[in-house]
């Protein structure tokens, strides 16, 4: 048995720090298939249950192995209806390839990659294997079109539902779109495929839709006749630290920067939405998001620095994103926690003064937690600092419906096996549920609440 | 896609626009606005709700020509299609959850700058259909620049013009007439609302402030998604921070923190636009 994984094909560093396209390349049909040779093909196998979907992970790579790429990806659609995107975004050294028993003595075999090579070449040949049930006249509303709606409305429409998706934003897509960028998740050829999937189920998408303000959700009850709504609003708000010199010129949140560059393509000429472009960026924190809104300054020209209270052990971010941002020259500054922001005379940021921290006794979250050493302040130099401190649900639509209760963090509770809500017909998933988690989980709770809503609208309406 | 059903230019550079768009013109309420964008590349630009139609299912914008994105939305014309529109968003304003009784013992000053004139509009006629006593004060560089004035007669009690160089009504900026008309005319106001920009709200809430009369203004940051989710729009308010598109538009003028919200306002200005640093740093990379 091969201990290394094959290597993947990724764009040199030097050149793609001033690229916005895909950082890697993932397999071919030679690579993948030569991959899918170190798969022991487990008859227990580990992987499966650690990944949150449970995709016969085994299953599809033997049909790769005898070269059936077309019925590989039927093995994974038995689970997941993102493969292409959850192949890129997984945290896969956490879930699947994190239990893989080669990874005991070498490398784990590279499962996300083989999905994602296995969704795209299905993809690009055009396989079709979705099955569709007769119409049955019954309309659900989906709210939010992240993963986790698309997900549901896609398992719904396949049941016979007709299916409404209400998107707050001018395109569809969630985080997908707007938060995670262009070179790790490409959106023509990745996003807006799935997308148009969808549509070809013959789910509706209304874009500039606010649930709770364009509409609310008793009207769509009252006067639209949906029979049910799901709830994938998401965790679109942005934190901030609350320290001095935060409403400075050049403070934004990582939701802002992303979402400029991102959506809005900021980072091209053709398009009309402005970004500031500082030479050197400051980003607090170091989670995903952090390490998108660093690599994306990189590449808009920038030096830039992540901030991060713990150590490189805690950083919530992806192996795989750390290692990038690395190589793309991004500097760690660690153990190191914000205290001020310096603005100059004209209220623009100039610098970020910090403390050093040291880890003492385990916290709740049962990492160290960091304290800060007496009289270590410093000041790091920049002109722009970006926060990404997390987010947290939009309270616009708990607060506009009633009955619909939610935790102290204004996550929406719901009943875990149906996925339904404190209120009758109203479901919920994703991170407006849980806070922000991971694509793979919003699907799943996706695709589960599209079950839950199956089952309530066969026992009340179509019995 | 939303159809322009009508366009009219209402003086130099200010645009009036009916847009169909029947889910916003049947939630609209007054004190609440908008993101609209032009084309499919466009930028999202908060714009002021100033009037609906819910039976034509039609929502009026106006909007004053400043740089590239409000050009754009000018260069359209009736029959054109504005690619984004999206609302209504942020809070109506109080005054349209209050008890009609309890508002027709009030006495509301409204005071509008420039193209403010057009967000008061649907406030001042809402009051005046509940039939409350409403006055207006209406500053503006000169009479060419001055809009709306018949629309606004009819929907106030009293309309006070002012225009910066004197060509008609009162020669003077809008704090001058407030001040005159509570110090030498008698007046009594329970409330004032400002809008225009940042700096004539800054002044009126200092000036409502000596006089002693509560004030509502109507801020204007730069937004992007305009839901809550970025936190460009964040304003200070008595010391809290506050996102102006969920927690607004409309604050008591008198808890602002009006400096710092300049500041940002102008926060793209002082680059001069995104095209300038792109060229910025395309020489850099030619260095
Ligand atoms: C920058 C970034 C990087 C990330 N990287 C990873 C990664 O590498 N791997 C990973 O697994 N996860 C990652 N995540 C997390 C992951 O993207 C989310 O957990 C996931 O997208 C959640 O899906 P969702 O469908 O619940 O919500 P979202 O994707 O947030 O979608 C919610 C949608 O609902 C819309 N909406 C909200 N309110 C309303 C309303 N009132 N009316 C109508 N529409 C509304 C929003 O506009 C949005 O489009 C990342 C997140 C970010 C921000
Ligand atoms: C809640 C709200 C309601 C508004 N209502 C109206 C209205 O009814 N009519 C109207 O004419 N204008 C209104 N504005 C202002 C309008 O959004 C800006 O004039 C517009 O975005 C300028 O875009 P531009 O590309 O044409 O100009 P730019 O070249 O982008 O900028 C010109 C000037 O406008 C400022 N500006 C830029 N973007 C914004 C922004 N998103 N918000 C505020 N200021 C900005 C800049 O700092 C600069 O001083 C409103 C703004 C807000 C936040
Ligand atoms: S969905 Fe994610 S965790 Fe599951 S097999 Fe694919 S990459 Fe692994
Ligand atoms: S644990 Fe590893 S080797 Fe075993 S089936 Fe899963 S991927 Fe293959
Ligand atoms: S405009 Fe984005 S939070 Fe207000």
């Amino acid at each position: 048995m091969r201990l290394n994984k094959v290597p993947v094909r990724e764009q040199d560093p030097e050149v793609r720090k001033r690229n916005f396209s895909e950082v890697s390349f993932g397999y071919n049909m030679e690579e993948a298939m030569s991959e899918a040779e170190r798969c022991l093909n487990c008859k227990k196998p580990k992987c499966v249950p650690a990944c949150p979907v449970a995709i016969d992970i085994p299953g599809f790579i033997r049909e790769l192995k005898d070269g059936n790429v077309g019925e590989a990806a039927k093995v994974i659609a038995r689970s997941s209806c993102l493969p292409a995107v959850c192949g890129r975004v997984c945290p896969q050294e956490e879930q699947c390839e994190g239990s893989c028993i080669v990874g005991l003595r070498g490398e784990a075999v590279n499962i996300g990659k083989l999905e994602r090579f296995v969704a795209d070449w299905s993809r690009q040949n055009n396989i079709e294997f979705t099955e569709k049930q007769p119409a049955n006249g019954m309309k659900v509303a989906v709210i939010g079109s992240g993963p986790a709606g698309l997900s549901c409305a896609g398992d719904l429409a396949k049941m016979g539902y007709d299916v409404t998706i209400f998107e707050a934003l001018h395109e569809p897509g969630g985080v997908l779109v707007y938060g995670i960028p262009e070179f790790r998740l490409p959106k023509e050829a990745v996003v807006r495929e799935e997308i148009n999937l969808l549509k070809k189920l013959g789910v509706k998408l209304e874009t500039n839709v606010i649930i709770g303000r364009t509409v609310t959700i008793e009207e769509l009850f009252r006067d639209e006749d949906f029979k049910a709504v799901f709830v994938g609003s998401g965790a679109g708000l942005p934190k901030f630290m609350g320290i001095p010199g935060e409403n400075s010129n050049g403070v934004m949140s990582a939701n802002e920067y992303l979402t400029r560059a991102n959506l809005m393509k900021a980072f091209r000429n053709d398009y009309d939405t402005p970004i500031t472009m500082g030479r050197k960026v400051a980003v607090v924190g170091a989670g995903n998001v952090a390490m998108d809104a660093a690599r994306t300054a990189v590449r808009l020209g920038a030096e830039a620095y992540i901030v991060y209270r713990r150590s490189e052990k805690e950083i919530p971010a992806r192996i795989e994103e750390v290692h990038h941002a690395k190589e793309e020259g991004v500097i760690f500054n660690l153990l190191v926690n914000p205290v001020a922001i310096l603005a100059d005379e004209k209220g623009w940021v100039k610098g970020l003064r910090c403390v050093r921290m040291e880890l003492g006794e385990p916290d709740e979250s049962g990492r160290r937690r960091p304290v800060e050493m007496k009289g270590s302040e410093f000041d790091i130099e920049c002109d722009s600092v970006i926060m990404s401190l997390g987010t947290s649900p939009n309270p616009l639509i708990a607060s506009t419906t009633e009955g619909i209760s939610t935790n102290r963090h204004g996550c929406i509770l719901i009943d875990e096996a149906s996925g339904e809500s404190s209120r009758e017909g109203i479901f919920a998933g994703g991170d407006a549920v849980t806070g922000s988690a991971t694509v793979i989980l919003a699907m799943s709770a996706g695709r589960k609440a599209a079950a839950g809503i199956d089952k309530y609208i066969k026992g009340k309406y179509m019995r | 896609m939303y159809l322009i059903t009508k366009k009219e230019e209402l003086t130099e550079n200010i645009y009036w626009m009916d847009v169909c768009a029947p889910r916003v013109a049947k939630s609209a309420k007054p004190g609440q606005f908008l993101i609209v964008k032009a084309g499919e590349k466009g930028e999202r630009i908060p714009l002021t709700i100033c009037d609906y139609d819910k039976e034509q299912g039609t929502v009026s914008i106006v909007f004053q020509t400043l740089g590239d994105s409000t050009k754009k939305i000018a260069a359209l014309n009736e029959g054109e299609y504005l690619h984004d529109f999206v609302g209504p968003l942020g809070n109506p304003s109080e005054l349209v959850f209050e008890d009609p009784e309890e508002l027709r013992k009030k006495k509301i000053l409204f005071v509008a700058g420039g193209v403010g004139t057009a967000p008061v509009y649907p406030q001042i006629k809402f009051l005046h259909d509940l039939g409350v006593d409403v006055d207006v004060v209406l500053g503006t560089k000169s009479k060419t620049t001055l809009i709306l004035e018949d629309k606004m007669k009819g929907a106030c009690t009293n309309l006070y013009v002012c225009t910066d160089d004197g060509s008609y009504g009162f020669k003077g900026m809008v704090t001058d007439r407030v001040k005159a008309l509570v110090e030498n005319e008698g007046k009594t106001y329970d409330l004032c609302v400002a809008i225009g920009p940042m700096i004539m709200m800054k002044f009126v809430s200092k000036l409502t402030k000596e006089l002693g009369i509560h004030t509502i203004v109507s801020l204007n940051p730069i937004m992007v998604d305009g839901t809550g989710m970025c936190g460009a729009c964040r304003v200070t308010i008595d010391g809290k921070v506050k996102f102006a598109c969920v927690d607004g538009p409309e604050f008591d003028g008198h808890l602002i923190d009006f400096d710092e919200a300049m500041r940002r306002q102008a926060m793209y200005k002082t680059v001069e636009g995104k095209k300038a640093i792109l060229q910025e740093n395309k020489e850099r990379e030619h260095k």
